[in-house]
């Protein structure tokens, strides 16, 4: 055999895994599991306080109210959030309005993934029986008390394991924010696979990682679903 | 925006972006009822494996898949994808886990006696799918279907993150030519919800036509049985 085939024929062989390069990417794996969950944490606050200001004003009496809260979160919902994420990462600075890209990405993803909340609040909402609202009208509540202190604590029991799945679903698609160089952990391990060109290994860790965090938190939620739903 | 920026990039990512969904919907459709299936297979092991197929692909990021099948797979195993089939592949596999769950969702909602009556006529299992379940879950799969494919349309977008020329990369493209990001961006947005409306009437339709079909469908199979 002549050299030069010798040559091609190793560089046709896959290399093999290699550990030293695992360990090598753990300190800034672990970085990018702080930003993912910190991610996480923030979007999954705006989303569901943002999610329930669009379901109660998707029941305002006023139509003026309801439609165009209608358009836009069935806009949001029916458009890719990396296009948004763009969207805001590159058009609000020429508006004069400047974010890091971080606060951009929780803002977006916070943003998307409240339009879906706010489909899983109006499922709870319209699942409390007709009769405490009526309870509520014959104790003469006023109109705040009655969502406060019947409606909403009857709701949002029943949204919990739903909003739970969207945490899940942001989770995953915090990957995305790598998009606007956020160094999370796919902006991490894609870093670290350049400097290194093992894409193998970073890649690879930070696949497993996501199954790891998501497949017992979908078992905890189902577990919650158990005992608060049923 | 010029004409020649529409005609040069956005009208072709657009094409991309439709072709992209297309495939991408016909390999998801593909998993989702072969592994869905096996999730309501007699033997255990398959039910196991097909749970642990949807368990890893619903566990993990469509975009942390599709990087991994196309820059591992060559390092791992020498298999190099180009970035449109990487990008296919990673949309397909991830989102037919999905519908696995909406496939076996729809199966497990016949009513018990359809199965069993089935097992009275001596149909063999395949017939009982075939003849009997399928018929009957298809029309209640259409709508979680129609929200998955809205999904995968939006999922597309991702593969601009490879450089394919979707219409999300030609945005990119339009902004670094323009340095107009407002407009591009919102032409783009506006472009997935038009392609995204235009999905759900369609699937409403077909959705209308699938429960007409299967209004037919006893009567049909009455003729059919009383011949034979």
């Amino acid at each position: 055999m002549s050299t030069s085939s010798m040559t091609s024929a190793a560089a046709a062989q896959p290399d093999a895994w290699d550990w030293a390069a695992v360990s090598d990417f753990m300190p800034y794996f672990w970085d990018g599991v702080l930003t993912t969950l910190q991610v996480l944490a923030l979007g999954s606050l705006i989303s569901f306080t943002l999610g329930l200001v669009w379901a109660l004003a998707l029941r305002a009496p006023s139509r003026f109210v309801r439609w165009p809260v209608g358009m836009l979160t069935e806009f949001i919902r029916n458009t890719p959030l990396l296009v948004q994420l763009f969207f805001l990462f590159f058009v609000l600075p020429e508006w004069g309005i400047q974010f890091s890209a971080l606060t951009t990405g929780i803002v977006a993803i916070g943003l998307h993934y409240s339009t879906y909340t706010a489909q899983v609040y109006r499922a709870g909402i319209d699942g409390v029986p007709t009769g405490q609202w009526e309870a509520a009208r014959a104790l003469s509540l006023p109109y705040h008390r009655t969502w406060t202190a019947v409606i909403l604590p009857q709701a949002v029991r029943r949204v919990v394991p739903a909003l739970g799945n969207y945490v899940i679903a942001m989770l995953k698609d915090t990957p995305l924010l790598a998009g606007i160089g956020v160094l999370e952990l796919l902006q991490r391990a894609r870093l670290q696979a350049t400097d290194t060109f093992q894409y193998t290994e970073a890649l690879t860790v930070v696949g497993i990682a996501f199954i790891l965090i998501a497949y017992p938190s979908s078992l905890l939620i189902r577990s919650l679903e158990r005992r608060l739903v049923h | 925006m010029t004409v020649g920026l529409w005609q040069n990039w956005v009208l072709p990512g657009i094409w991309i972006t439709l072709q992209l969904t297309v495939y991408s919907a016909a390999l998801a459709t593909a998993v989702a009822f072969g592994v869905g299936i096996a999730r309501t297979h007699r033997l255990k092991t398959v039910r196991f494996l097909a749970g642990l197929y949807t368990e890893v692909f619903r566990g993990t990021s469509a975009l942390v898949l599709m990087f991994w099948l196309f820059f591992v797979m060559p390092q791992l195993v020498g298999w190099s994808l180009v970035p449109m089939w990487a990008a296919v592949l990673a949309l397909g596999l991830s989102y037919g886990a999905y519908g696995a769950e909406i496939v076996r969702g729809a199966l497990g909602a016949v009513a018990p006696a359809q199965r069993e009556a089935g097992v009275a006529l001596s149909f063999t299992p395949w017939q009982r799918l075939r003849l009997i379940l399928l018929p009957q879950a298809v029309p209640e799969m259409i709508p979680p279907f129609c929200n998955l494919l809205i999904e995968l349309l939006k999922g597309t977008a991702l593969v601009s993150l490879l450089g394919i020329g979707d219409v999300s990369f030609a945005a990119y493209l339009v902004r670094l030519a323009t340095q107009d990001s407002a407009q591009i961006y919102g032409i783009t947005l506006v472009i997935y919800f038009v392609i995204a409306f235009a999905l759900t009437r369609g699937m409403k339709a077909l959705e209308r036509r699938a429960k007409a079909g299967v209004g037919k469908a006893p009567a049909a199979m009455g003729v059919g049985g009383g011949t034979a």
